[in-house]
């Protein structure tokens, strides 16, 4: 088992030096995900405005992988437009659940490359997508919102 | 040597076919995951096997060979539960799916119409080191009877607060539920003590002897239980067979569960009667090879003898112990002292996430739980999340728990933590 291709030096980096931690203000959505098999939980805000992604701030609890997983989602998503985020979030999940057999495209998930080895631990992609879904189960609430 | 090992440890080992697999890098199983599942000796397999290859039937109602020889293995089963139990009679052994559904069963049977029935202004009392399924089955039941939960909570070093037992326990206390060893702290509750106490107000007390049935020698009565449940698995027995004992006039007293074949007397259209116990909470082909797994699985365990199992255990979890006090920043919750605790043992290591401290001894061969436990309040007690458990067994040897710790300081210098 190459433990090496787990952890990526990038994914140790953003674990320990994570980036846009913290809840910040202002926000239209706040969601508090759970991954009930171990514990591991994200409250993460979205701040969107002109149908763009201008903040994500998060306070997680979670293993290395999860932790750098919600660091690299924020310095994806933030500054996209919504639906550019969406696309790199499809990106990701397809990469997440392929097994291992997904080529990873670095022009879109930068940094989120690193993870194309957690596919490869089938008990480790539920930790990469925590935040992942928690992003997506915001934003929709957000536009929701707007829209009402 | 250490003392109390098995002497025939090697013997033992011999027994589990499982032990002797190595897993990817070569790395042969160090298999510290027991407090979740068992191993299971050939025994215990081949009995099962043969059960299966030569004397398959539905039990208690095939009227030919077959059918009367999987009755007798079935109901054999049944007689060696009671007898690994000490239970004073066999109808007092009913069999379930886990421990789970055998708390389940009696949290909502005490919800109905009967002599036990809680009610409004009733209180259940639980403790907050609980296994969830030893405080979920009691939520619902309270909430769906208007009775108040109440709990025992936790010392700093992780055991029972008992020093307020005479607010928590009252008159108007009609259930106390209460695990006998802790799955996540490995502590070792004083059952009796609070038995006593609580028979004073007229409460009934289920013990949850899931982690207890496995390295304490128990006897029903002597513990003080109205009910204890066990599950088969953790007692090198088969998945899919869960253990709920209980006295004959509590169990007489509480109505049916599950409705259905074989747990009746007669049926007519406007209303049934039903069997004495233990099959008035049989519904349905029970687990039936399971039982007679379960059957082999605890005459092993009798003939190695649960006090030689017990003080294995002890040894084991006294050398973990001292051996994970060598990991740095490494903190384990619960009883330190090797006596009066289990062997569960969890712990935490400053800087390493547990799923990443199981990833790393998974690389190993080292299979460890990380996570909660199914036992979240306890972990908030003490202010974490998550924790990373060691769980030993009568397999266990001196020579694996020091793979764990190897596996531990090579785990923080994956990690970088003295960089």
């Amino acid at each position: 088992m190459d433990l090496d291709s787990l952890y990526q030096e990038i994914i140790l980096d953003h674990y320990k030096h994570p980036h846009h931690a913290g809840l910040r203000d202002p926000f239209e959505a706040e969601v508090h995900h759970v991954n009930p098999t171990c514990g591991d939980e994200v409250t993460l805000r979205v701040h969107v405005a002109d149908g763009v992604v201008e903040d994500v701030s998060y306070d997680a609890l979670g293993c290395s992988i999860s932790q750098a997983s919600t660091s690299v989602m924020t310095d994806l998503l933030i500054g996209k437009s919504v639906d550019e985020a969406m696309t790199i979030h499809q990106t990701f999940l397809e990469l997440m659940q392929g097994k291992g057999q997904v080529e990873p495209d670095e022009d879109v998930l930068e940094d989120g490359i690193a993870f194309a080895g957690v596919a490869k631990f089938p008990a480790r992609v539920k930790c990469a997508l925590l935040s992942w879904m928690a992003w997506k189960d915001a934003t929709a609430q957000s536009l929701d919102k707007e829209k009402a | 040597m250490i003392e109390g090992l098995l002497p025939e440890l090697e013997v033992i080992r011999k027994d589990f076919p499982i032990l002797e697999r190595t897993l990817a890098g070569g790395y042969p199983l160090v298999y510290l995951d027991s407090a979740n599942t068992s191993q299971k000796p050939q025994v215990v397999i081949d009995t099962m096997v043969d059960h299966l290859e030569r004397h398959n039937a539905n039990v208690a109602r095939a009227m030919h060979q077959l059918g009367a020889e999987a009755s007798e293995a079935f109901e054999a089963g049944r007689d060696k539960v009671a007898a690994f139990i000490k239970a004073p009679s066999r109808d007092e052994v009913i069999f379930t799916k886990n421990a789970s559904e055998a708390l389940n069963l009696v949290a909502n049977t005490l919800a109905w119409r009967g002599d036990l029935q809680v009610g409004e202004g009733d209180e259940v009392v639980i403790t907050e080191m609980e296994h969830h399924s030893n405080i979920v089955p009691w939520q619902l039941l309270t909430e769906r009877t208007g009775a108040t939960l109440r709990w025992f909570g936790l010392t700093d070093d992780g055991r029972l607060d008992l020093s307020n037992i005479d607010e928590l326990i009252t008159e108007r206390t009609k259930v106390v539920s209460l695990t006998w060893v802790s799955n996540m702290l490995g502590t070792i509750n004083p059952v009796r003590e609070i038995a006593d106490r609580a028979h004073q107000v007229g409460a009934i007390v289920v013990v949850d002897a899931s982690q207890a049935a496995p390295q304490l020698p128990v006897d029903v009565v002597a513990s003080g239980a109205d009910v204890l449940v066990f599950t088969g698995h953790k007692v090198v027995g088969p998945t899919g067979i869960g253990v709920l004992w209980g006295r004959r006039e509590v169990l007489e007293q509480l109505p049916p569960f599950l409705g259905g074949g074989e747990m009746i007397e007669t049926v007519r259209m406007e209303r049934s009667t039903y069997a004495g116990i233990p099959h008035k909470f049989e519904a349905g082909t029970p687990p039936i090879v399971e039982a007679v797994g379960l059957g082999a699985a605890v005459d092993y365990l009798d003939h190695v003898g649960m006090d030689a199992i017990h003080a294995h255990e002890q040894a084991i979890t006294a050398y973990a112990l001292e051996g994970l006090q060598t990991v740095p920043g490494l903190t384990v919750m619960g009883p330190l002292d090797a006596a009066s605790r289990g062997g569960a043992i969890s712990f935490e290591i400053a800087g390493v996430h547990p799923h990443d401290v199981a990833q790393v001894l998974d690389s190993r061969g080292i299979a460890v739980r990380a996570g909660h436990h199914c036992a979240k309040p306890a972990h908030a007690r003490f202010g974490v999340q998550s924790s990373t458990r060691m769980s030993s067994y009568l397999y266990t040897t001196p020579a694996e728990i020091d793979a764990l710790v190897e596996g531990l300081h090579h785990t923080r210098s994956y990690f970088k933590l003295d960089a």
